[in-house]
């Protein structure tokens, strides 16, 4: 959160961060219960995962993948998992249910 | 516009709202965020005047409510700007959201409070009931007695607040008409030496393009703690530095109150304890009453957030008793005056002694005359062998 230590004497005071951009440091995925895993065969690159996403955790890349089928695809869809929150959106509005939600802890 | 070194020596006629708002001008704030309410109104009103007549070169603007007063207040003081707003009433009990952003931000600021009773039922007139409502707010509190005090104290306010090593929002507090409409007279330092006294010191953590930086963060349970820790030593600081704010204003200016007043204690058994106007009325009737054998001192409360409880106790220390005078009502505590109940905390504290005796008065500026304040004072005298265990109401009708 903010540079300088963790006790009240070197935290700046009132909660202020003046380090621009800390917040990438910040990982919130440590917050999900469910972990969405993208099914690559079935998936028919649609991009509705991507949309949806309300915390732009779907990551839509280049990255070339051959299906079961020998379809080629030049489009593969990953989870970025330090950011998704585990909400299940995606496996929800995944229109081939490409996407399972699996438990974090079995 | 006095010349350098020069102290203005002359009183002139002023209200205590008129004293804060010369104090305002002569302190060059930069920004004041106005809205009207009963009683405060004629300090921005007069402040309004002194930006229409170029003696004050300052934004004013005005609100739609008092919420957006200390918003507006706030969001300046964070540029880096000196910051002002006035209320009291309703208007501090709608701003008490903002109260504790400004005190949890750390951005200092001073605001006048002209105290007076809540609703309901509807009373423009005095109490103290919306400042106690305000006490755990995270605001460096002052009670002022005199319409020159007020000026002094928001001259102390600004020095205090924007100290580097506190870094706390002010209220300087009187009582609204009994002192706010009140005229008397008043000495002013003007501006060089306003500003000497309490040079502009901006927010450290400002807000700057050039310099980003995030206000009003998300603090989870992992780190809230530390920075509400961190107001809590910022007080203790504010303790200190107001000391040292009243007695480098009397070295420099020759008027200085202490952080306590005690008056008339020299050799007193019993003491009453008071704020702001009761305190001025309690110091004409003292020496009458001292001449009729009745040995009460007045200890007057000025700084009331931190509490001073090194002079409380030092002040304290050869008293059998000790009225309280509260003008609020904590509804179903153990003592109903909240100033009673503090006092009580700190005699169970520091291990004083004396019988302490909690009243309530002049709530809703319920008429309190000499002969009311000198009762006051004989039942302090009596309290020297006397336990009231609860808190006397006085003059409510049966």
């Amino acid at each position: 959160m903010a540079s300088g230590g963790s006790g009240w004497r070197t935290l700046p005071p009132g909660g202020i961060i003046v380090e621009p951009g800390s917040s990438l440091r910040y990982k919130t995925g440590t917050w999900r219960v469910m972990r969405p895993i993208i099914n690559q065969d079935k998936c028919v690159r649609c991009r509705m995962c991507w949309v949806y996403c309300p915390d732009a955790a779907i990551i839509e890349t280049d990255e070339e993948y051959v299906d079961s089928k020998g379809r080629r695809w030049n489009r593969t869809y990953k989870v970025n998992y330090d950011y998704c929150k585990g909400c299940g959106i995606c496996a929800e509005e995944c229109p081939v249910n490409a996407i399972e939600m699996v438990p974090e802890v079995k | 516009m006095a010349a350098r070194g020069e102290v203005r020596a002359r009183p002139k006629p002023m209200s205590t709202n008129s004293a804060v708002a010369a104090a305002v001008k002569d302190l060059d704030v930069d920004v004041v965020s106005a809205y009207p309410i009963t009683p405060q109104t004629t300090v921005v009103e007069k402040i309004a005047e002194y930006i229409a007549n170029g003696e004050l070169e300052a934004e004013m603007i005005h609100v739609e409510s008092e919420h957006s007063a200390l918003s507006a207040a706030l969001a300046a003081a964070a540029t880096g700007a000196r910051a002002f707003t006035a209320t009291a009433s309703q208007g501090l009990a709608l701003m008490h959201e903002i109260l504790h952003i400004v005190s949890g931000l750390r951005v200092p600021l001073v605001m006048s409070i002209a105290m007076r009773a809540l609703s309901a039922p509807i009373s423009i007139w005095n109490d103290h009931s919306d400042l106690m409502n305000a006490r755990d707010s995270g605001w460096v509190i002052y009670f002022v007695h005199t319409a020159q005090e007020a000026y002094d104290t928001i001259l102390q306010a600004y020095r205090v607040a924007e100290d580097p090593e506190v870094l706390l929002p002010v209220m300087v507090a009187y009582d609204g008409f009994v002192m706010s409409h009140t005229v008397e007279p008043v000495v002013t330092v003007g501006r060089e030496n306003a500003l000497s006294y309490a040079p502009k010191r901006p927010f450290p953590y400002k807000l700057d393009p050039d310099n980003p930086v995030t206000m009003g963060t998300l603090a989870g349970p992992e780190w809230y703690y530390e920075f509400k820790y961190q107001q809590v030593q910022a007080m203790a600081k504010a303790l200190e530095k107001a000391r040292e704010a009243d007695r480098e204003f009397e070295r420099r200016f020759g008027r200085g109150y202490g952080v306590m007043e005690c008056f008339m204690c020299e050799g007193a058994e019993a003491l009453v304890m008071a704020t702001s106007s009761y305190a001025t009325t309690l110091k004409a009737i003292l020496p009458e009453m001292w001449r009729q054998g009745f040995k009460v001192g007045l200890l007057r409360l000025r700084l009331y957030r931190p509490f001073p409880i090194r002079e409380f106790t030092e002040y304290t220390s050869n008293a059998s008793s000790l009225v309280v005078v509260d003008r609020s009502i904590s509804f179903g505590a153990p003592y109903q005056g909240p100033l009673a109940s503090e006092v009580a905390s700190v005699k169970v504290k520091e291990g004083l002694d004396f019988n302490l005796v909690s009243v309530v008065a002049g709530i809703g500026q319920r008429k309190m005359e000499e002969e009311d304040f000198k009762a006051l004072v004989r039942l302090a005298w009596e309290a020297r062998s006397r336990k009231y265990p609860e808190t006397i109401f006085y003059g409510v009708r049966e």
